[in-house]
């Protein structure tokens, strides 16, 4: 295994990499990535010097469901960026086996005509299952790329759960693909597609239904585009709040596209959406806003999992066995088990109290 | 806090389809919680060393059932070698006669593994080659 791997690892080694990695060498790149998808205190020294050059890439989420035909269309789009002769960072992720922890990354399959592009660089990663870790991860595996100097990041992810979410809210641009007779418009609703998505792609238009999925999503975001200010006889002193980037009527309607990534068609269209997305936002607030909102929450994330560890390090290793008997054996409820431990390990609740 | 795993990379060069043997081992190394990538059919070299590469793997695996491997694998260890990959190590599996054994082995293969062999020796075989124990 390389030094890099484990808990030890040599400091002057790692800066070497990561001056030549800023450098754009290859090799570099993907042990960094290696290092920061471990975390622990290596991917620490990583970050602290990746940071300060990040913040140059348009970063792009492509999520959808399995089989919707997520990296087929990033190999496409990964071409079409090409041709305008800009390198690519591609980040494809897939799941974690719940039962034994590894997994099968095969997202490179439906990527072969950019798999010896020098100026293309994918890597595979899993979900590895711990809470918030993949967010936390990708994101980082991100900044490696986008300080390596790529100015096109697509990140893929599987559209399923809460990760894919906290993904494409990292993401400046995420585009959601559907693809025909996947459901009627409530399912997509109930998937929270409208809310996610910065652009809609009904790929696999080729299929029967597709123009069908179309009207039917366009259908939906004109019952989702209601315009925010007072009228229609609601309460014109009703103000929206300020200062959260929700509340911001930034005035983007999702674009709905058809595709069939199989052959390219639609993609030049797709490319353009996502670069007026892009221009739409860097003129308007919103996006500032959003990146704001998006760096307290990653900062309160880094400290709720750093609390968490420092808690239990205060406390005997047995304590937290003990508790979760008590509770089992229901002689005490949770949140009573909770309070007693942080008293326990020296963290007062009443504070917040009297302070807030 | 540091979460490490052993990835992998399963490739099938050359032309031959047929593809269940890898699959079989990539699903088995997934099983005993490696991260496998798998790259599909019809890999060149060339193909296959800018994947190890990009993935940052320990280890690579090639599943050869075309008869080709005298002349492919020579082709992969000089693509890794190019790439700074000369420390990854290469295992192969599928039809490889006797005969091609030893002077597979001389030329670096770390690993040869026909038809039948238990999942567990190939497992066993990558947690030496990578040193996780």
């Amino acid at each position: 295994m390389s030094a890099l791997r484990g808990e030890r690892y040599d400091s002057s080694a790692l800066a070497q990499i990561v001056t030549q990695a800023l450098g754009g060498n290859r090799r570099a790149i993907a042990q960094l990535i290696t290092v920061v998808e471990q975390g622990g205190p290596a991917a620490r020294e990583v970050l602290a010097q990746v940071y300060p050059r990040t913040g140059q890439a348009h970063l792009i989420g492509v999520t959808g469901a399995p089989g919707s035909g997520k990296s087929t269309l990033v190999n496409e789009m990964a071409k079409a960026y090409r041709r305008q002769d800009l390198e690519v960072g591609i980040i494809a992720v897939d799941p974690t086996s719940p039962f034994s922890g590894g997994a099968i990354l095969g997202d490179r399959i439906r990527m072969r005509d950019v798999a010896t592009d020098q100026h293309i660089f994918i890597r595979s990663m899993a979900t590895r299952g711990s809470l918030g870790g993949l967010a936390r991860a990708t994101a980082d595996a991100t900044r490696v790329l986008d300080a390596a100097g790529y100015p096109v990041i697509l990140i893929e992810t599987v559209g399923a759960g809460q990760s894919e979410v906290e993904i494409a809210r990292f993401a400046h641009t995420t585009v959601v693909l559907q693809v025909p007779a996947s459901g009627d418009e409530i399912q997509a609703i109930k998937a929270g597609i409208l809310e996610v998505a910065d652009i809609i792609v009904v790929n696999k238009a080729d299929l029967p239904g597709a123009d069908n999925a179309a009207a039917a999503l366009e259908a939906m975001l004109d019952l989702n585009s209601v315009p925010t200010g007072p009228h229609h006889g609601r309460d014109a002193t009703a103000q929206p709040s300020t200062g959260d980037a929700d509340s911001i009527e930034h005035h983007w309607r999702p674009p709905v596209l058809k595709t069939c990534a199989l052959r390219g068609t639609g993609v030049p269209e797709l490319i353009e959406a996502v670069q007026a997305h892009r221009a739409h936002q860097q003129r308007s607030e919103y996006s500032r806003l959003k990146e704001r909102e998006r760096v307290e929450g990653e900062l309160r994330g880094i400290l709720s999992q750093a609390l968490l560890r420092e808690l239990l390090n205060r406390l005997p290793a047995a304590e937290l066995e003990r508790t979760v008997a008590r509770i089992l054996a229901r002689e005490q409820d949770p949140y009573a088990a909770a309070q007693v431990l942080m008293a326990q390990a020296g963290i007062s609740q009443n504070r917040k109290e009297s302070t807030a | 806090m540091v979460d490490r795993k052993v990835r992998v990379l399963i490739a099938k060069p050359g032309l031959d389809g047929h593809d269940r043997g890898a699959k079989v081992v990539a699903r088995g190394l997934r099983d005993a919680g490696m991260e496998v990538i798998y790259t599909g059919l019809h890999q060149t070299p060339e193909m296959i060393a800018q994947a190890a590469l990009q993935e940052d793997v320990d280890i690579v695996g090639l599943s050869m059932l075309s008869g080709a491997h005298m002349s492919i694998v020579p082709r992969v260890l000089a693509e890794l070698k190019e790439c700074g990959l000369q420390d990854v190590s290469l295992f192969i599996g599928g039809i490889i006669p006797d005969d091609d054994i030893p002077r597979l082995h001389k030329m670096g293969v770390r690993g040869i593994y026909g038809p039948g062999t238990p999942l567990e020796q190939i497992v066993a075989h990558i947690r030496t080659e990578v040193g996780d124990d």
